[in-house]
């Protein structure tokens, strides 16, 4: 049934027809909303499962440790500072390999304040074992919550839904909300092997030492890399049941393209448009946009590139020091590869409008670049 | 033979303590009040050793261990995580040290406090870092020597007031205990169990390396504790406090303070304060 919802209505929704057991939260602007659907759901009985009104982030993140681990689908929102908060808990549960599953609005992080959508929040956490997924529209915030209850049970890794602070999630769409007997088909209850059960004691989070730390995390890193593929499968079998087919790429006119803009978000759409308007003017222009930054999609990356290409890189985000982290990422992922060029542009940040113009002009002169250059990254500002 | 304290051991030998650890005789009294069905959440503490390095366990019940911060807000998840999955029988406990309660878990505390959450938190005070290696907390008493409170006069600050700060939440029940009183103890447990909401238990858990004190003398001290009236053993019901060991002839403070070579540095001034702050106190509450 299609509804007109807002973005962070879209991820209560979806926490709610993944059957989630036990939700928890704190309120922080722009992600309120999705907390306060929870807490209205739960008061009318249309959400079964339990509700926790922490009283802070960092108390909800470990309150999902601890409902987790006794064996619970969990789900939580957080945005900005509340993310930055909730940082140690992020590790403690990737590294209990718990597939908790939370929605990131993106925002900006202090100081100076700044409400707008950046995606730094989210990034800073990219060494946590947090999956994440970025989203271009409120559609694909519904459907990646329940894809990512799916992927993370399957891997036993936690998830992040990440959607652009009020470009989406304050903003209304047409959004087509699937029956939950549908999403009941799709996603079965989740049974882990191990919980805190007294008829079967067992510790976890005990002390380990350098040898067992070190297996426990490649067996990490493996889990993580076979999530690439489980992300691709899941989302085939998305599109099988729903009829939206997902993976770790989206790509646009990207066939024949000489030079392809990199994009992520709510700049993914806009993207779109500016390709549109670039190829009216005959200009061999691309659009690539990345769903995945955790497990970083290299493979689908390298087999994506071809000598000679140009890739536009749009970062909304900036790692002081080194510069667009979705760039630097990039270049790491082809480093083996040659002859390709990849040019980063820091847009956009604390909420900057990234017009279609702006891209055009990111277009450009990355087009214009030399093949072989390696500069340091560029800026770009809406100049209105 | 009959014993007024359950026979059932849940704690296993082996374990890691110090010799004289208080921290034990906390956990093994503990475990015979709480019985079985029983899970327990433990922030950094020396719990964190005493329950076992993987894969080793020194108690038959599940154990999660948390973050410093957050073993209320952990225990309020797992007790959720339980309900939701149909198990509304199994007791949740935070067992925490001073640190991880007066200090750095104390908004923890008090959101589940507040939130009246269905859970016993636990505190196992031994009134400093030890699993540092006895640097100041929060439950630090005045005069008491710890390394990050050196020189001859010790900590400067008296000793924060936890269980006001507990109480203040109108929780349903509170309740102090120590070792030395094991009945007292034990009881004390098995009624927390049977509360519904949040339920607080501080135990004084004499600690000899920190207290500079010889581990045979660790359930004396805690008596001594309760003698002298510096510690009080009372209980709060929705309110209503008793106190549970009552104290009429109380031996001097010193006799406590002299025992333990943590208190080395104490002038006979501060004695004296502080045997006039525990005979106001009692003089207060009457005998």
């Amino acid at each position: 049934m299609k509804k007109v919802l807002m973005g962070n209505h879209a991820a209560a929704v979806a926490a709610k027809l993944a059957r989630v057991q036990v939700a928890a939260g704190y309120p922080i602007t722009p992600q309120t909303q999705a907390f306060e659907l929870l807490a209205e759901m739960k008061a009318s009985g249309e959400f079964a499962g339990q509700f926790i009104a922490a009283e802070s982030e960092h108390s909800v993140m470990a309150a999902i440790l601890g409902a987790a681990t006794a064996g619970a689908r969990t789900f939580t929102a957080t945005s900005s500072q509340g993310l930055a908060y909730m940082h140690e808990l992020l590790h403690w549960v990737a590294g209990a390999r718990l597939p908790a599953v939370m929605i990131d609005v993106n925002r900006a992080l202090a100081a100076p304040w700044n409400l707008w959508t950046d995606q730094t929040d989210s990034l800073s956490q990219r060494d946590t074992g947090w999956m994440q997924f970025y989203c271009s529209n409120n559609q694909e915030i519904l459907d990646t919550v329940l894809m990512s209850f799916k992927i993370a049970e399957r891997v036993m890794l936690p998830a992040m839904v990440v959607l652009d602070g009020f470009t989406l999630s304050h903003s209304y769409e047409p959004v087509d909300v699937p029956s939950q007997e549908d999403v009941d088909a799709f996603l079965p209850p989740f049974n882990p092997e191990f919980s805190l059960d007294p008829k079967r004691p067992r510790t976890f989070g005990a002390l380990v030492g350098p040898r067992e730390y070190l297996r426990l995390r490649r067996r990490m890193a493996a889990d993580m890399a076979e999530a690439e593929d489980v992300i691709e499968e899941v989302g085939q079998e998305f599109g099988r049941a729903f009829g939206r087919s997902y993976g770790q790429l989206e790509t646009y006119r990207c066939e024949d393209a000489e030079t392809v803009l990199v994009t992520s978000g709510a700049v993914g759409s806009t993207a779109v448009a500016a390709v549109n308007a670039l190829r009216e003017r005959g200009l061999a222009a691309g659009n690539l946009r990345l769903r995945s930054f955790r497990p970083f999609p290299a493979k689908a990356l390298r087999a994506f590139v071809r000598p000679g290409l140009r890739l536009a890189v749009v970062d909304r985000n900036y790692s002081p020091g080194a510069g667009g982290i979705f760039a630097q990422e990039i270049k790491a992922a082809l480093r083996p590869a040659s002859g390709i060029c990849v040019r980063g542009t820091v847009a956009g940040l604390g909420g900057g409008d990234i017009t279609v113009e702006l891209l055009q002009e990111v277009w450009r002169r990355a087009h214009d670049a030399p093949l072989s250059a390696s500069e340091a990254e560029t800026w770009a500002e809406d100049s209105r | 033979m009959k014993t007024s304290i359950p026979p059932q051991e849940l704690m296993r030998s082996g374990h890691l303590a110090c010799q004289g650890c208080g921290a034990t005789l906390a956990m093994r009294y503990a475990l015979k009040g709480l019985g079985e069905k029983t899970v327990f959440v433990i922030p950094a503490c020396c719990w964190t050793i005493l329950a076992g390095p993987a894969p080793k366990s020194s108690i038959d019940l599940p154990v999660l261990h948390s973050p410093f911060a957050a073993a209320a807000a952990a225990a309020t998840g797992v007790k959720a995580g339980l309900v939701a999955r149909g198990d509304r029988e199994t007791m949740v406990v935070a067992w925490a040290g001073d640190g991880g309660t007066f200090d750095i878990g104390l908004q923890a505390l008090s959101g589940a406090a507040e939130r009246d959450e269905n859970f016993l938190y636990v505190c196992y005070d031994n009134e400093a870092y030890m699993n540092t290696g006895v640097q100041r907390s929060g439950g630090t008493p005045e005069g008491s020597w710890t390394m990050s409170t050196p020189g001859a006069r010790g900590s400067p600050r008296p000793k924060k007031d936890l269980d006001a700060i507990v109480l203040a939440h109108h929780i349903p029940y509170f309740a102090t205990a120590t070792p030395a009183y094991a009945e007292d103890m034990t009881r004390k447990f098995a009624k927390a169990r049977a509360v519904k909401g949040f339920r607080f238990i501080r135990v004084l858990s004499p600690c000899p390396p920190g207290w500079k004190s010889d581990p045979k003398d660790s359930v004396r001290l805690s008596r001594l504790a309760v003698q002298t009236g510096l510690f009080r053993l009372y209980e709060v019901e929705n309110g209503v406090a008793r106190v549970n060991v009552p104290v009429p002839r109380r031996k001097p403070v010193g006799d406590y303070l002299r025992a333990q070579g943590r208190f080395k540095g104490l002038t006979p001034e501060m004695e004296q304060r502080m045997q006039r702050g525990v005979d106001a106190l009692w003089d207060g509450v009457g005998k």
